[in-house]
């Protein structure tokens, strides 16, 4: 069990930097996860604390000890890697005993920290097989199983779902924070899938071209982005972004988007605002927050008439896509509200839940 | 495990930070050490042989020099000698003969048989392809002696065309072996393509199949031609006139007269002889070795 | 339609079929009736020519020699090439291909010509080699005149020139063993020689197997280099199944005990075929994972 730091690591490579300057303290036993697009460093910085790739400069500390030069088997971590990297020729009991044999551990202990673990992934009938009778999900558990039995500092996960179809991954995730609940063990894990991201961690950390965007909890991501990516890299359907200017209105602000239509900016938010009145800016509105109108009163001046372009029945709600100025956006009704392609309907926007991006340095205000 | 002490790391770093950089270039000096060493083992005769070449006779008689240098200054007499006096050029010759027709029969009889072993199903096929690869490992030293006799029963025997007639029994097996791999990792779905698009079996194999695996059939063909080129038992076996000799009995056998043995021009011959394949590797180096592993590792 | 593709199948199939029945397995059961008849081929004396074989020190000397020669020269091999396969593999991949192209080069060139040189390297009188050996302060060797060393020098040059072949074989199985896997023995707490015995060794096995075997087939039955640098002697102690058989064959004109020799060889060649084609069996299913 230990904490994990990492002050201005870098890597790079010949010319290009892939890693540039990431700081992190990640205290014990928490579940991190390091998301973002590909190519924007993640696996990179997990292989550098797994010790897998040379550090160009920063220090990583595991347990409050430097590690940069330490190899990675004397760093007490695990890993489970994308494909697994199971030992094809040695059977299940012998993929997870192996790094505990090659620590000399007693035979007795070895059993019996083999088939706790196996019992926590319910892979106990399994121990005999070899690897090539596995399924993918079996594999994976096999792959978690050897990291578990070696009661490592830090577990390291290397976008360990992206093998398995849709439904499986959906499992193996409930799996794997059930498994972390259990073990409690510091956890960091990669990957570039932000649903996964947000159902598993304590923290998230967003990261893009080598850089941390915005670190905090799946809510605060969600709620409170601090850039303009993270806004529109978490949340599925993403964020609709429109260009926009803040005019004053008497005593307030109002939103105007495109020619005719304008929003009240709510109360609470005009002091923070003011600053930028007249400057093009950049509205954020998640699609939940444009939906069917809610009858009467103050609301009436959120509302808008649109003509939908497709209109897409997921079941339990429907997405309506239509255009504003020339951009695309999405919003979510219910499926009895929603009217047809091509024709027009009354939507709300919610500006209590808006977001504002300054262009011209993609911070959110 | 808290804030404060993360803010106070024990200072290990500095020590060791080279020492894992400095484990890995002595692992690397380490290797081309003693990769340096079995260079030299590999490279001394070919090295040797050049250099004696270019020595004059009295040099390569000379025992007191250093014979591993040329002092007396290079000189080209031995080729000279080789060319002019004595019967090499017509080896020269009567092995490109050979090689080339036995290339052209082993690439012909090989392509033809694989097409046929890995697209379309009959009776044995599967059989056959296993004992195509059991054929390969009879060597040529079991059958050169029935061979004599069946070649001599055929008039054969001290004609180069038994060279012909013999060597596709080095050749043909492994050749077949390698373009059944080959043309088997020929996704099924072009076969389709070209059936849907109008093409006839012969159509798919030549501008198909023959296209596609063009690398498999380059590695084939050096390998057909490098086997020929250096084949000795059967033409130590069934040749004895100078007039039907091929390079590599030649070279050794009748280049010694009279218990002499023209040690410079020996080597001046056997460099020239061993000059084609060499060339071929220089250029070709990828698909030789293609050729060279596509037995064991294509399984 | 079908019964035409299978025509036409079997007519391309045709040529091979005439070859490998004509030439090699016609062959080598006439060779079991030739090796029946006396040596002037006018009666069948049955197993006559192997019990005289059986019977004579020579042979017994060709048994051990082959085996000797066989064994200790694929040992060797393999071992050298297993060396020189990790030491290109450590290095950085842009120069590899050269180091590769350089130690190949013993392979290319076509045997009889390389011994040729070894031939002149061995020579009593010029051996550039003894004159090193003099310049370090030893004593000349009788490389070719010395039956011991006779049979040293045979088995070198044929290490010389066989080597290369296991080097680029291994080389490639090497490389196909995933880099994850030597990754995950890191973090497992492997070290280099763990490595090795844990992962290399074990995904390695049958190809080193197969390569092994069909060494064994191809280095007994090797004719060049014992016929060109000592055609058997000195007092028959290099001689192997090819040589000596090629001796009383061809040289001394007893076609039917030559074939007889050449037989002896067919058992040990079986058995190691039958083993390499199950290795090559056994490792498509093992890799199919």
């Amino acid at each position: 069990m230990a904490d994990v730091a990492l002050r201005n690591v870098v890597k790079r490579y010949d010319e290009v930097e892939a890693v540039r300057g990431v700081s992190l303290n990640i205290p014990d036993k928490e579940f991190v996860v390091l998301v973002g697009p590909s190519g924007c460093g993640k696996s990179t910085t997990l292989r550098m604390i797994a010790g897998l790739e040379e550090i160009s400069a920063g220090d990583i500390l595991i347990g409050g000890d430097v590690v940069n030069d330490v190899p990675p088997r004397d760093r007490d971590i695990a890993m489970v890697f994308q494909n697994y990297a199971l030992y094809p020729h040695m059977t299940v009991f012998e993929n997870m005993s192996f790094g505990l044999k090659l620590r000399r551990t007693p035979k007795a202990e070895i059993k019996a920290r083999v088939e706790r673990a196996a019992q926590i992934l319910s892979i106990t009938d399994l121990l005999e097989r070899r690897p090539k009778q596995l399924s993918g999900g079996q594999r994976q558990r096999v792959a978690m199983g050897r990291a578990i039995v070696r009661n490592p500092k830090v577990f390291l996960f290397d976008e360990p779902l992206s093998n398995l179809d849709a439904k499986l991954r959906v499992q193996m995730r409930t799996e794997i924070k059930r498994v972390h609940q259990k073990v409690k063990t510091t956890t960091i894990y990669v990957t570039h899938d932000q649903v996964e991201a947000m159902t598993l961690a304590d923290r998230v950390v967003v990261m893009n071209d080598g850089r941390i965007e915005q670190v905090g909890t799946p809510h605060e991501l969600y709620h409170l982005p601090k850039t303009r990516f993270v806004a529109g890299f978490i949340g599925s359907p993403a964020m609709n972004f429109m260009p926009c200017r803040l005019e004053k209105n008497g005593a307030g602000l109002v939103l105007n988007v495109a020619d005719g239509l304008s929003f009240p900016v709510p109360a609470n938010r005009a002091g923070r605002y003011g600053a930028v009145v007249g400057k093009p800016m950049i509205f954020g509105l998640r699609p939940e927050h444009i939906t069917e109108p809610r009858g009467g009163g103050e609301s009436d001046k959120s509302e808008f008439t649109v003509n939908l372009d497709v209109v897409e029945p997921m079941g339990m709600e429907t997405m309506v896509f239509f255009r504003l100025n020339g951009t695309e956006i999405c919003g979510r009704v219910e499926p009895t509200s929603a009217t047809g392609p091509g024709e027009p309907m009354r939507l709300r926007a919610n500006l209590n839940h808006m977001h504002l991006i300054d262009p011209t340095t993609n911070l959110a205000l | 495990m808290t804030a404060e002490a993360l803010s106070h790391p024990v200072p290990r770093s500095s020590a060791s930070r080279a020492s894992l950089k400095r484990n890995r270039s002595w692992a690397l000096i380490a290797s081309y050490f003693f990769l340096i060493l079995f260079a030299i083992f590999f490279l001394v005769p070919p090295y040797y042989m050049i250099v004696t070449s270019l020595k004059s006779d009295a040099e390569v008689a000379h025992m007191a020099t250093n014979p591993w240098i040329i002092s007396n200054g290079i000189t080209f007499e031995q080729y000279r000698l080789l060319f002019v006096e004595s019967d090499f050029l017509i080896y020269f010759k009567n092995t490109i003969i050979v090689t080339l027709c036995v290339v052209v029969i082993t690439m012909v009889v090989s392509v033809l048989a694989a097409f046929s072993l890995s697209r379309m199903k009959f009776w044995g096929s599967g059989i056959l392809a296993t004992g195509i690869f059991l054929t390969y490992l009879v060597p040529d030293t079991l059958l050169f002696i029935p061979l004599f006799q069946i070649v001599r029963g055929l008039g054969l025997l001290n004609s180069y065309w038994s060279m012909v007639l013999v060597y596709p029994t080095l050749t043909v097996p492994f050749c077949t072996w390698i373009m059944i791999g080959y043309f088997q990792s020929i996704p099924k779905e072009l076969d389709e393509a070209a059936l849907i698009d109008g093409a006839g079996h012969m159509q798919m194999l030549f501008k198909i199949f023959i296209p596609v695996a063009l690398p498999g059939i380059i590695a084939a063909t050096i390998f057909a031609f490098t086997v020929s080129w250096a084949a000795f038992v059967y033409p130590i076996a069934f040749l004895y006139s100078a007039d039907q000799q091929v390079l590599t009995v030649g070279t050794v056998t009748s280049l010694i007269r009279a218990d002499v043995y023209k040690w410079g021009m020996l080597m001046a011959g056997a460099l020239v002889a061993a000059a084609p394949p060499l060339v071929i590797y220089a250029f070709l180096m990828d698909y030789y070795i293609a050729g060279l592993t596509a037995g064991a590792t294509k399984g | 339609m079908m019964r035409q593709r299978s025509v036409v199948a079997f007519a391309m199939c045709l040529p091979l079929i005439l070859i490998i029945a004509g030439l090699i397995i016609y062959p080598a059961f006439y060779s079991i009736f030739l090796s029946m008849l006396n040596k002037s081929q006018t009666r069948f004396i049955g197993l006559d020519n192997f019990a005289f074989l059986l019977g004579r020190d020579t042979f017994w000397m060709v048994v051990e020699q082959s085996a000797i020669f066989a064994l200790s020269a694929v040992f060797f091999k393999a071992l050298i090439g297993l060396i020189t396969a990790h030491l290109i593999n450590n290095l950085p991949t842009k120069g590899q291909r050269k180091w590769r192209g350089m130690l190949l080069v013993p392979w290319v060139i076509p045997l009889a010509l390389s011994t040729l040189g070894w031939w002149w390297l061995f020579d009593p009188t010029h051996s550039a080699l003894n004159w090193l050996i003099v310049l370090l302060g030893g004593d000349e060797i009788a490389w070719l005149s010395n039956p011991y060393w006779a049979r040293f020098s045979v088995i070198l040059v044929n290490v010389w020139y066989g080597a290369p072949f296991f080097l680029i074989m291994y080389l490639a199985a090497l490389k196909s063993v995933p880099e994850q896997l030597y990754e995950a023995a890191s973090i497992d707490g492997a070290n280099a020689w763990q490595k090795f015995v844990h992962i290399t060794l074990p995904m390695m096995r049958n190809i080193i197997a197969i390569t092994v075997l069909f060494s064994l087939i191809v280095t007994f039955a090797n004719f060049d280099i014992v016929q060109i640098m000592t055609a058997g002697g000195p007092r028959n102690m290099t001689h192997v199944f090819a040589t000596y058989a090629f001796l009383t064959g061809i040289r001394s004109g007893d076609i039917p005990l030559g074939s007889a020799v050449s037989l002896f060889m067919v058992p040990i060649l079986a058995v190691s075929a039958i083993f390499i084609l199950r290795g090559v069996r056994k490792r498509a299913r093992e890799i199919g994972a």
